[in-house]
């Protein structure tokens, strides 16, 4: 009988304990956040999104080495001496036109490897993690700022000169050798 | 009411359709509001936000719901027995709303008048066992006969302490009319069945601990029979699926959920009537201070609703509290801990009714 009315009391009883912890937690704070409203700020070094800031490449093809599962593919012409490319932001001179940086985002891994061989400083992670896509090929990220027509203008600029430039040597080539034997 | 409806409509058929549309558009309006409320104090209770996109903080996310529900496909599975399948949501949602029609909302807005309010309650309301053990056996679906089985059980046995302390009641108020119980708690809250009644003297506060404990008594056992947690074992989500439901897509599932929230409001709205004044005001009306008496059935029918609506939250609360019984706890509690006090406490409020 005692057993009988302590098991009614401690059911009451704990029923009304669990109510009053329960009708505490209605007037706490939620933990929830609304998400596409408010956003949780990164971390300083959290590693989303590539971003290379193309001013500043000089095509040296190294990060596009140091990718693990290479989703950096680089192509760049020589320039000519009369070119002006321009100079880095940290005042280094650039020898190479950059005519394809693509970063196929999709395939990325987000290791970073990329970022440190970099001599300038142009390849970094961003903050930025929503750029879901529908099509596949949209995450390919062209960064080149050339244009198909400057990349044509480019090449057939190099060509010359590469031409110009055998000619010089095939006539230097085909002239000594006659005084030489001249000499002889 | 009636009357109202008769001398405006010219027609009886047309005043009985336009009386039963008003606790329907009531439910549905009352639907509409808990639904929300319940996603709301569940999702705070666990420190969420729930809704949040659909209007206001999510209100209007049940019209959402609804749409997107009505646009279900309902498929019948090969082996079920297709008539009652389809009946049961029906003559579920039927059995609550029966119950409607003797709930005063006011003491113009009733239903019916009839005499025997609560025991015609008592009666419609377990109608609903009916629907379920037909839903639970025409899906032809295990899960849904565990479930409409357990339900039955639960049921019936909580019917018996419900009963009990519903004829302690009667037993002093000498009515079975919900009207007129209503009229006995007037003027104030002191006069609430909870605070031993209009009486005076001595008999009254004797009777204020046994109404508690029988107002305890029926709050748990109609929180059994509207199978809500703790009690949720005819639906227990995380052993039956859905419970006798389980088959039911689309517009024939929102029936049960209508048919589970009307049997709340009703539950409470009979607990509010026992124990709390039903429509009467706490505390006296606006419409006798300021001379307007047509002002009174309507703050009677807010303060109804309001009362009706603090014991469904009192139910969500008790949801999102206990962890649901074992079915041998269940019947624990029924058979050997409120039936017996229900017996006592009956013994007890007639002794004190005689005094």
């Amino acid at each position: 009988m005692r057993q009988y009315l302590k098991n009614t009391w401690d059911g009451i009883f704990t029923v009304l304990v669990g109510m009053k912890i329960t009708f505490k937690h209605l007037f706490t704070r939620a933990v929830t956040i609304q998400y596409p409203e408010v956003k949780v700020p990164m971390v300083d070094r959290a590693r989303n999104r590539l971003y290379v800031n193309i001013d500043d490449c000089i095509g040296c093809d190294q990060c596009a080495k140091a990718c693990p599962v290479s989703c950096i593919s680089i192509e760049t012409v020589k320039s000519i001496p009369n070119d002006n490319i321009g100079l880095t932001s940290q005042g280094r001179k650039k020898a190479l036109w950059v005519t394809k940086f693509d970063i196929d985002i999709a395939k990325c891994c987000f290791c970073q490897l990329c970022v440190f061989p970099c001599p300038t400083e142009c390849i970094y992670m961003t903050d930025v993690y929503e750029y879901a896509e529908l099509y596949r090929d949209n995450l390919v990220y062209r960064f080149s700022s050339l244009t198909e027509a400057d990349v044509k203008e480019k090449k057939v600029n190099y060509e010359k000169l590469e031409a110009e430039k055998a000619a010089a040597k095939a006539q230097a080539a085909a002239v000594p050798p006659a005084s030489q034997n001249k000499t002889e | 009411m009636y009357e109202f409806l008769y001398q405006l409509l010219g027609n009886q058929i047309l005043a009985m359709f336009a009386l039963a549309c008003i606790p329907l558009v009531f439910i549905l309006l009352y639907v509409l509001f808990a639904v929300w409320l319940e996603r709301k104090v569940s999702a705070h209770m666990q420190d969420r936000l729930g809704p949040m996109r659909v209007g206001w903080h999510g209100a209007l996310q049940l019209i959402a719901d609804f749409l997107k529900i009505l646009q279900k496909e309902a498929p019948v599975s090969k082996d079920s027995d297709k008539l009652l399948y389809n009946i049961a949501p029906v003559l579920a949602f039927a059995g609550s709303f029966a119950a409607f029609a003797a709930i005063p909302f006011s003491s113009k807005l009733i239903g019916s008048e009839i005499e025997i309010g609560l025991f015609f309650i008592l009666a419609v309301s377990s109608f609903v066992v009916a629907a379920i053990l037909m839903a639970g056996w025409s899906s032809n679906n295990k899960y849904s006969l565990l479930g409409a089985m357990r339900s039955a059980a639960q049921i019936i046995s909580y019917e018996i302490p419900t009963a009990l302390v519903v004829l302690s009641m009667i037993m002093l108020t000498g009515t079975l009319s919900l009207s007129k119980i209503s009229d006995m708690q007037t003027s104030s809250f002191w006069n609430w069945y909870i605070l031993g009644g209009p009486g005076v003297g001595y008999p009254k506060f004797l009777l204020i601990p046994f109404m508690i404990i029988a107002f305890i008594i029926i709050y748990i056992s109609t929180l059994a029979e509207t199978n809500r947690t703790p009690f949720d074992i005819p639906e227990a989500e995380s052993e039956l699926v859905a419970g006798y439901f389980t088959e039911y897509p689309g517009i024939k599932y929102a029936m049960f959920m209508l048919n589970e929230y009307a049997n709340m409001f009703a539950v409470s709205a009979v607990i509010s009537i026992l124990f709390f004044g039903g429509y009467q005001s706490p505390l006296g009306y606006f419409g006798n201070i300021l001379h307007m008496n047509w002002m009174i059935p309507f703050e009677q029918a807010f303060w109804f609703t309001c009362k009706g609506l603090f014991f469904v939250f009192v139910q969500m609360w008790l949801r999102w509290t206990l962890p649901r019984l074992r079915v041998d706890q269940l019947m624990t509690l029924c058979w050997k801990y409120l039936i017996p006090y229900a017996l006592l406490n009956l013994i007890i409020i007639g002794i004190i009714s005689l005094l």
